[in-house]
């Protein structure tokens, strides 16, 4: 607000009180958005977090109990299982759609002909719902009508494809799917990155007579390796939240084998009453979140300062 | 393969060699496109197709086959008459708590995210910064943490189990990606335009509208497309706070197919995943770029 001395030329009398408003102005309008976020970020964070260290079981209650809620989700063999999970479907979903991603952008920045029409084919899953996705692929998992049937009818008899409904590879159905969903997105930002490389260094490459494949190795991709680091920290995110696809796709079965956190503290929550332990859960999937973002925008911040220290 | 590159191509021989070897990569890539390709498409086929099938050609022949039978049936009976858990509505009710539920909160998002993002890049007070990465939170933050807060004011406004209620979280849930979006956007704008327009005397609002708001439109259309797709697709939230006639189609969908009946009727199935998918498809075939932008956008900052 340093224009505030400048000589206006209208010399109405209203015009202190009209300048008045017209400088609260910008705090006015941005006032109810600020609450709302801080309510929103903190004041709800604080009353789950309450509600965890707190008796509530079907209705919240505020009786203070410490961490036994903690105690008994650790405790709990469901919960490890939802965990073990977690890291095993975040593992192959981020290198799965990575790769997938990066191999697909390679592809398109061949100056192939019908670019737009590929780029629209491998990206339209992630215009659509993981509800879409899990429940059209829980189909074709379906060992009686889907993809085990068709290779079936095609002659072979004995082929065997019925990953969902085996406890110990429905994780694995998870992930395919996961990655045949946003492995779109990872192309997507993958592509952006390799176009935005300084065209003269590719240039001084093929001068010297480097082959595709090296002049990829040697300069484009490790250009673009910030690129690697920010797809892998939106796909974490996205398999620490990963709810919807799983409620699709196996609802968390057969058995429990498919547990998710986020699954967990929705049925805790809602299912079995135990909203103590099912906010601790959440409180749980907050900290998995901040153990990825905390550093990765420590690391953002530091490199932009010494950017522009070098600028 | 010792690498050869254009210069060392000197007589006719090596350029033939060149020459197939470029075909064959070539021939190699696009091999690879058809295949991915086909890997994306096949899913969205079978259901486009199984949505004509007769419902016994499919339990006869499987849900990957060739179509043998045609009928338009199974939509008029996705949208208007199947019966999901006692009503026989079909999806229509709950596609339009959806649209009920996407438009306004889309649109009350995507203002109020215009006016901060303005706020928050051209007219900076001591502080914003601070506030605006304070905002930014609210974009990590997974929904799972806010369900009991939000059960209990829903539970007071009296919103609970409304499409209403919905909205009001979306919005609120909205304004951090909204504001992020349209600040990231506003700050290139040249601040001298700023300048000259208040030194002419144009105060807060005439600036939005006469300079910010007509130089808006990318980035009001990566926003909008960006929430309506969100929120069309959301899914926890409609299935915590809503159910029966007032849950939104992702909800009703999961409800649908878990529905078991005896024989599992792909035909109408098909259709109804079709009708729920086909709002956010269309906008992306229409909107791509744009989409694409607000991907990446929303990524990387």
């Amino acid at each position: 607000m340093s224009n505030h001395d400048l000589i206006l030329p209208t010399p109405a009398p209203a015009r202190p009180w009209r300048e008045r408003l017209g400088s609260a102005m910008p705090l006015l309008v941005l006032g109810p958005s600020l609450v709302a976020s801080f309510v929103y970020v903190f004041v709800f964070t604080g009353w789950t977090l309450y509600i965890s260290l707190s008796n509530s079981s079907l209705l919240p209650t505020y009786g203070f109990v410490g961490l036994d809620n903690y105690a008994s989700l650790w405790a709990n063999r469901r919960w490890n299982i939802a965990y073990n999970n977690l890291f095993l479907f975040s593992g192959f979903y981020i290198v799965g759609s990575m790769a997938v991603g990066l191999l697909l952008a390679i592809l398109i920045d061949q100056r192939v002909r019908g670019e737009a029409v590929w780029r629209t084919i491998f990206l339209y899953p992630l215009a659509v719902s993981f509800i879409v996705t899990g429940t059209v692929w829980s189909w074709l998992y379906n060992p009686t009508d889907g993809i085990q049937a068709m290779v079936r009818a095609l002659g072979w008899t004995n082929f065997s494809f019925a990953l969902a409904s085996d406890r110990h590879y429905a994780i694995y159905a998870v992930i395919i799917t996961g990655v045949w969903q946003s492995s779109g997105f990872a192309m997507a930002l993958f592509l952006a990155g390799l176009r935005s490389v300084d065209s003269d260094l590719v240039k001084a490459a093929q001068i010297d007579g480097a082959s595709t494949f090296r002049i990829y190795r040697k300069v484009l991709l490790p250009t673009i390796a910030p690129i690697f680091l920010a797809v892998a920290v939106i796909q974490i995110q996205f398999a620490i939240k990963t709810f919807d696809l799983v409620a699709a796709l196996t609802k968390g079965g057969p058995g429990i084998s498919t547990t998710f956190p986020a699954i967990y503290v929705y049925d805790l929550m809602f299912q079995r009453g135990q909203i103590g332990e099912g906010a601790a859960a959440a409180i749980m999937m907050l900290a998995a979140l901040a153990v990825v973002l905390v550093p990765y925008s420590f690391w953002v911040v530091w490199r932009r300062r010494k950017e522009a220290g070098h600028g | 393969m010792a690498d050869v590159s254009l210069d060392q191509v000197q007589d006719h021989h090596a350029s033939t060699v060149a020459a197939r070897r470029h075909f064959l990569a070539r021939f190699v890539i696009y091999g690879l496109l058809v295949i991915f390709a086909a890997i994306y498409l096949v899913p969205l086929l079978v259901v486009v197709l199984n949505s004509f099938r007769d419902q016994q050609e499919i339990a006869r022949n499987g849900l990957i086959s060739l179509p043998r039978s045609f009928r338009l049936e199974a939509w008029g009976q996705a949208w208007s008459t199947y019966c999901i858990g006692g009503t026989c509505e079909g999806m229509q009710r709950n596609f339009y708590n959806s649209l009920k539920m996407t438009i306004p909160a889309t649109i009350i998002s995507t203002a109020v995210g215009a006016m901060n993002g303005y706020i928050l890049s051209k007219w900076l007070f001591k502080g914003s910064e601070a506030l605006f990465t304070c905002m930014l939170l609210g974009v990590f933050i997974p929904g799972q943490i806010s369900l009991m807060p939000w059960a209990f004011i829903l539970g007071n406004l009296g919103l609970s189990n409304s499409v209403y209620g919905l909205v009001l979280i979306h919005v609120i849930q909205g304004i951090s990606f909204t504001t992020l979006f349209c600040r990231n956007y506003y700050v290139s704008i040249p601040d001298d335009l700023i300048k000259a327009a208040r030194i002419d005397g144009a105060g807060f609002w005439r600036i939005f509208r006469k300079i910010i708001l007509p130089l808006s439109s990318p980035i009001l259309i990566v926003t909008v497309i960006w929430q309506f797709t969100g929120i069309w697709n959301e899914y926890l939230f409609g299935v915590v706070f809503t159910s029966g006639q007032q849950q939104p189609i992702t909800a009703a969908l999961v409800a649908l197919t878990a529905s078991g009946t005896n024989v599992r009727a792909y035909d109408v199935m098909s259709a109804a995943v079709l009708i729920g998918a086909l709002p956010p498809l269309l906008i992306y075939l229409f909107g791509g770029k744009y989409f694409v932008r607000g991907l990446t956008q929303g990524a990387i900052k």
